[in-house]
């Protein structure tokens, strides 16, 4: 009976998005009288950090500070349509469709700024804070502040744009099988560091080093901050949580944090996260989803330190000591047996 | 059921009440005086998400009976921040990015809180020990931790 140490592996791909009947999602932006910009949807932000992307994006392409950016999500009643938040899909749908919003718009402020300045919005460019000016001729601008106002009071027009992302649903080919289920897939590979107790079927994760490849970080603490996270809910799903331990019968399912196992800030495993950026080509300036994908791969890795250290394969989850103690009194009836 | 009257202070301000004899702090001041930062997560003294400072110690507010805090003095996350300027602990947990979907976030920083008014310069262990009660869903506790450590180092160089 001993502490015995093990080490995994594992790589994963993950889809962006998802291909039940087409993922559609579709954005509106509009300017305020005053030159901020309205970024309307539907999809929601549950603390990923969407609201602050979108932000971001619409003002990367209307060529705007962020904060001149308002984003106003999650009412479904009235805002433009999107099929919601999960399957790692805001950032690249939502993403895509504020973009496309965000060019109309920019166009017709373009438009709008030409007028004042009796130049043509071909020869118009923004400089980053604010202002409209022509290209080579700095001297010569507007500000997009007076430009929403001329379009509001002189000219009535309507400095807006919309936008939709729309993958197509994918059918299998009859004859092969063959589909493109996804245009585009996050990566990643994790080595996870265990100790196991081969007598009390006890755990132990010393470390888990992870390298993410997520198209571009459009914002990177906040990646850092989702990766960091979903590692640790890996492991916690590797090693704790399950809503159903004897399913499918369903009577013992846990109600309440007392019966639904999760680690403590005591429990932490030394965390490394690496981020590889390899933009999409079809992503909003090259990002992909790291949402859900940055909590699979330690599962798999555990899975295959538990074996290296103990010598038993265990395919359910949670890895419970349970689990690992009758894999391992199976282990050593077969030895005994002789194999 | 009879009411019962109780008068405590609430981030310096005077409450009287009249609750339902039984009810909880948490109700009481989630749904009788308006302060939403209490959050109710689990109601059973399992995540840690209503934790409040009473007379100076960490309570459960889902576990307190109102009708016990007659007199006592309460501070919850809502009464951190003065005129306008966050309390170190909120801008701590806001640079460290240690807030995500932020429900458990006001329970987390009543326990630092809690550490650090009796304990200024925590080691890592006793930050760990002081937030184990509370349950978060996002982070991963590491960003938490350092927000607290940072809090305490930022708190220091303020005091010298």
């Amino acid at each position: 009976m001993a502490i015995r140490h093990g080490r995994g592996v594992a790589a994963i791909n993950y889809p962006t998005g998802m291909n039940l009947g087409g993922d559609p999602t579709q954005a509106l932006v509009h300017s305020t009288p005053t030159g901020n910009f309205m970024v309307s949807l539907s999809s929601v932000d549950l603390g990923q950090g969407m609201k602050q992307i979108m932000a971001q994006i619409c003002a990367e392409t209307i060529g705007v500070p962020t904060e001149r950016v308002i984003v106003d999500t999650a009412d479904t009643d009235t805002g433009p349509h999107c099929m919601g938040t999960f399957a790692s899909r805001g950032t690249h749908r939502a993403g895509n469709a504020v973009i496309q919003a965000a060019r109309e718009a920019r166009q017709v402020m373009l438009e709008v700024a030409a007028e004042a300045l009796e130049v043509d919005a071909g020869d118009l460019e923004t400089d980053g804070t604010g202002n409209i000016q022509v290209k080579g001729a700095p001297s010569k601008s507007i500000s997009i502040f007076d430009t929403a106002l001329i379009a509001h009071f002189k000219l009535g027009r309507s400095i807006s744009g919309r936008g939709m992302f729309l993958v197509p649903r994918s059918y299998p080919e009859a004859a092969t099988g063959a589909m493109k289920p996804s245009t585009c897939y996050a990566h990643a590979c994790t080595v996870a560091d265990v100790e196991v107790d081969d007598e009390t079927g006890e755990v132990t994760v010393l470390s888990v080093k992870n390298v993410f490849e997520i198209g571009r970080a459009l914002n990177p603490k906040m990646v850092e901050q989702q990766l960091v996270g979903g590692s640790w809910m890996g492991i916690s799903h590797a090693l704790y949580e399950t809503t159903e331990p004897y399913y499918p019968a369903r009577e013992h399912g846990p109600t309440d944090f007392n019966e639904y196992l999760m680690p403590g800030p005591g429990d932490l495993a030394k965390t490394e996260v690496i981020v590889l950026e390899r933009p999409a080509a079809d992503g909003p300036y090259g990002a992909k989803g790291p949402g859900e994908m940055c909590a699979n791969p330690q599962i798999p890795a555990i899975a295959n330190a538990i074996f290296d250290a103990v010598g038993v394969r265990i395919d359910t989850l949670p890895i419970t000591p349970e689990r690992i103690l009758r894999a391992l009194k199976a282990d050593g009836a077969a030895a005994h047996r002789g194999r | 059921m009879a009411k019962v009257p109780v008068q405590f202070t609430l981030n310096g301000s005077e409450k009287a009440e009249f609750v339902e004899s039984g009810a909880t702090l948490l109700d009481v001041l989630r749904d009788k005086i308006g302060d939403t930062s209490p959050k109710a997560g689990c109601r059973q003294g399992t995540c840690g998400s209503c934790s409040v400072i009473v007379d100076g110690e960490l309570r459960l507010s889902c576990l307190t009976l109102a009708e016990t805090c007659e007199g006592a003095s309460i501070v919850t996350t809502a009464g951190l921040a003065e005129g306008g300027v966050l309390h170190p602990l909120q801008r701590a947990f806001m640079d460290a990015f240690a807030t995500q979907c932020g429900f458990c976030t006001p329970g987390m920083i009543m326990a630092a809180k809690a550490l650090l008014d009796r304990n200024p310069d925590p080691s890592r262990d006793e930050v760990v020990e002081a937030i184990a009660g509370n349950i978060c869903r996002c982070t991963g506790y590491e960003p938490i931790i350092e927000a607290v450590l940072s809090a305490a180092r930022s708190n220091s160089i303020s005091a010298a």
